[in-house]
């Protein structure tokens, strides 16, 4: 898989369409400045400082829903896609199946973007979390991801014997994610309603995290840290059992959402059960990437994207650890409701997610641009500012979490868990700041490599002459 | 099979998910299917309705403005059918503004069986108050930063309700709630069809309890006596 031998019998020009791998990282990189000005917005609400009380275009409950919509469809979808454009055709060495294809489906999922933002702006929501897209937007980004599916797969299946860990996942997310937002946006809208409405709400939540998002992570990890590293990954036989337990255990968590519900009892014991089984088999794979880069761990300090790579494992393992212990009943009367599960999204959707995204961003720009990066200072601040904030963020949230559920079970008036809540709350908007910083470094970073990009090339023309 | 295409595609992609979909959905669907959905129009009862006249005693300009003028006897066939769908179709609009301005993102609507919330809210959720279209998808939510909404109704008065949706801090005075100004005509005291639609739906909340608090026996604090009796006191004082 490494470079050199691929480039002899294939041209990288004809396998991978680099224009649209940056239109995607721009259109992700956009909107998730989007999410956190809508974060920012919730977050200075809280605190009962909000400069635009009162206008209803930025009223804070509707930004709240752009806030997570913005993360999940704009910029992790379009950073995934984008990332599929590179790594499917280079892995399975054919290229997509067509590239005007391709480029309808940007298009189209820019407009779903957009038309959900501005559906959500009007005050168009579905009841469902983040499946809130308005209903008649449902069809178009069903269709969407079904031309996602049929755009990639081609090459997936035309691999033969057997395929890299990386396609396993790939292969599946593709009719994971259609069913799962199918099951989503359609049945607890037209077909159920009440309890098995949650139910099934409950799996879809955790589908979209489960089914979209962490196999296209996972994948990609699979991909990039054998290859920046420059050595295989340890164990195949832990990479075996990674993506099937995932398989299997993964979609029957959904219900551990809605404990304490009027859902059935062994329903819910059987996600909690689930559950805490998905917790073992994350530790079988987070043992296989520490086992590759044993030997090799000072690239954690000198190689940027394999430290964002690894410190998104760390949340990740924590994330998880987290989740086996807060599904059990015991911490769920506690903590369900509260702050706590707030610290908890955030860890798993930017700790670990978007920093993976960030990692795979600073290793293939200056690749597609054929560049260095302007500054190398700017991405440690970019680092630093990220990994930090979103850290204080969550610890903050989560212990405000414990004192949120002590409050409300102590009987005291509600106003007390507000008063609780406060200082807690001011601590999570300078944490927000300091990863919106973070961002605005990388974009500056950004903006900068690309304007320098053209002096080094006008320079190379003028030497040989 | 592990790492072969149509073990990947039909085992891990469709029969595990297909397997997660019928034991995680199918079942309880199945299994409430004894209880069927009721409509909204199903759903008007009398604590509700009274809400509802209560809105047009309070604010009987908007109140007409917004649903036109009611039938002059309430007890015939015909004023009871406009009463009872004008409550149908103020519940589906508040809903769907509930769900609109993200109200369940901050409220949840079920109580637990643990953390005394049987104290703070009354009695815990059953399936069958489930079972209606505007639990469609379902409202349980998944936070609180204000109280559980699902026994709201008929704590207080509509009044109250038009003043925190206008400007949540002038009755509760450390309320992190957002304003709803749009909701309104420049004040509270003249609430627009979307703002009485969505007073109506948190009314509705919790109506179908017996613990729903019993406003028909209310009667009207009797000022004019009390005043009269001030008045009394005063002219006899200096006398006495």
């Amino acid at each position: 898989m490494s470079e050199a031998t691929e480039t002899q019998t294939h041209d990288h020009k004809d396998l991978v369409d680099e224009k649209i791998v940056m239109a995607y990282f721009f259109m992700a990189l956009t909107f998730m400045l989007v999410s956190m000005l809508g974060g920012l917005l919730m977050a200075g609400q809280l605190l009962r400082h909000n400069p635009l009380s009162g206008i209803e275009l930025f009223s804070p409950g509707r930004w709240r829903m752009i806030h997570t919509n913005a993360i999940a469809y704009g910029f992790l979808a379009n950073a995934f896609l984008g990332l599929l454009h590179w790594s499917i055709p280079r892995l399975t060495l054919h290229p997509v199946l067509d590239k005007r294809l391709s480029w309808l489906i940007f298009a189209a999922w820019q407009i779903v973007v957009l038309a959900t933002a501005a559906g959500l702006l009007f005050g168009q929501a579905q009841g469902l979390e983040w499946g809130e897209t308005p209903v008649w937007i449902d069809p178009v980004a069903q269709l969407g991801l079904l031309l996602v599916a049929i755009n990639f797969m081609p090459p997936i299946l035309k691999v033969k014997g057997p395929m890299y860990v990386t396609l396993w996942y790939f292969l599946a997310m593709f009719i994971w994610t259609f069913l799962t937002y199918a099951m989503g946006n359609f049945v607890p809208e037209y077909f159920v309603s009440g309890t098995s409405a949650g139910a099934v709400g409950g799996l879809f939540i955790h589908d979209l995290v489960g089914l979209f998002v962490t196999p296209l992570g996972w994948g990609l990890m699979y991909y990039f840290v054998p290859i920046i590293l420059k050595k295989p990954i340890w164990s195949h036989g832990l990479s075996l059992v990674g993506f099937w337990g995932l398989a299997f255990f993964y979609p029957l968590n959904g219900i551990h959402h809605f404990l304490y519900t009027p859902i059935p009892m062994f329903l819910q014991y059987g996600a909690i059960i689930s559950t805490i089984a998905v917790e073992m088999v994350v530790t079988t794979v987070i043992i296989n990437f520490f086992g590759t880069l044993w030997g090799r761990g000072r690239a954690v300090v000198e190689d940027l994207p394999i430290r964002w790579f690894y410190t998104g494992m760390v949340f990740y393992f924590l994330t998880c650890l987290q989740c086996a212990m807060q599904t059990t009943l015991t911490f769920q009367a506690l903590i369900h409701f509260t702050d706590w599960v707030v610290g908890h999204a955030h860890l798993v959707m930017y700790g670990v997610f978007s920093q993976w995204i960030f990692g795979m961003m600073t290793y293939l720009i200056p690749r597609i641009w054929k560049t260095e990066w302007y500054s190398r200072k700017a991405l440690e601040y970019h680092y630093w500012l990220s990994a930090a904030g979103v850290f204080i963020m969550a610890s903050d949230l989560i212990l405000c979490g414990l004192f949120q559920g002590w409050s409300w079970a102590s009987l005291q008036p509600w106003e007390h868990s507000i008063n609780v809540s406060f200082p807690f709350w001011v601590v999570r908007v300078f944490a927000g700041l300091a990863m919106f910083a973070g961002l605005l470094v990388f974009l500056w970073n950004i903006w900068m490599t690309w304007k320098t990009r053209e002096e080094v090339e006008l320079s190379n023309v003028a030497l040989p002459a | 099979m592990f790492e072969r295409k149509s073990g990947i595609l039909l085992v891990a992609g469709l029969i595990f998910f297909a397997f997660a979909f019928l034991s995680n959905a199918v079942v309880p669907a199945l299994m409430y299917s004894h209880l069927p959905e009721k409509t909204a129009e199903e759903l008007v009862n009398g604590n509700i309705r009274y809400q509802f006249e209560d809105l047009a005693r309070r604010y009987p300009e908007a109140f007409v403005a917004a649903f036109g003028q009611p039938p002059e006897d309430p007890e015939t066939k015909e004023g009871t059918d406009w009463w009872n769908q004008n409550v149908a179709d103020a519940l589906r609009e508040g809903r769907s503004i509930y769900v609109g301005e993200g109200c369940w993102h901050c409220h949840s609507q079920f109580v637990r069986p643990v953390s005394n919330e049987e104290q703070r809210w009354g009695p815990v959720a059953a399936s069958w108050e489930y079972q209606n279209e505007l639990q469609r998808p379902v409202m349980f939510g998944t936070r609180r930063v204000g109280p559980d909404l699902s026994r709201e109704g008929g704590r207080r008065s509509n009044d109250w309700h038009a003043v925190h949706f206008f400007k949540p801090t002038m009755v509760s005075h450390k309320s992190p709630m957002p304003e709803y100004p749009w909701l309104f005509d420049g004040s509270p005291s003249k609430p627009t069809r979307r703002g009485m639609a969505l007073m109506t739906y948190v009314q509705w909340l919790g109506s179908w309890l017996e613990s729903y608090p019993d406003y028909e026996a209310y009667t009207q604090a009797p000022l004019e006596e009390l005043k009269k009796e001030a008045a009394e006191a005063a002219e006899a004082a200096p006398a006495g």
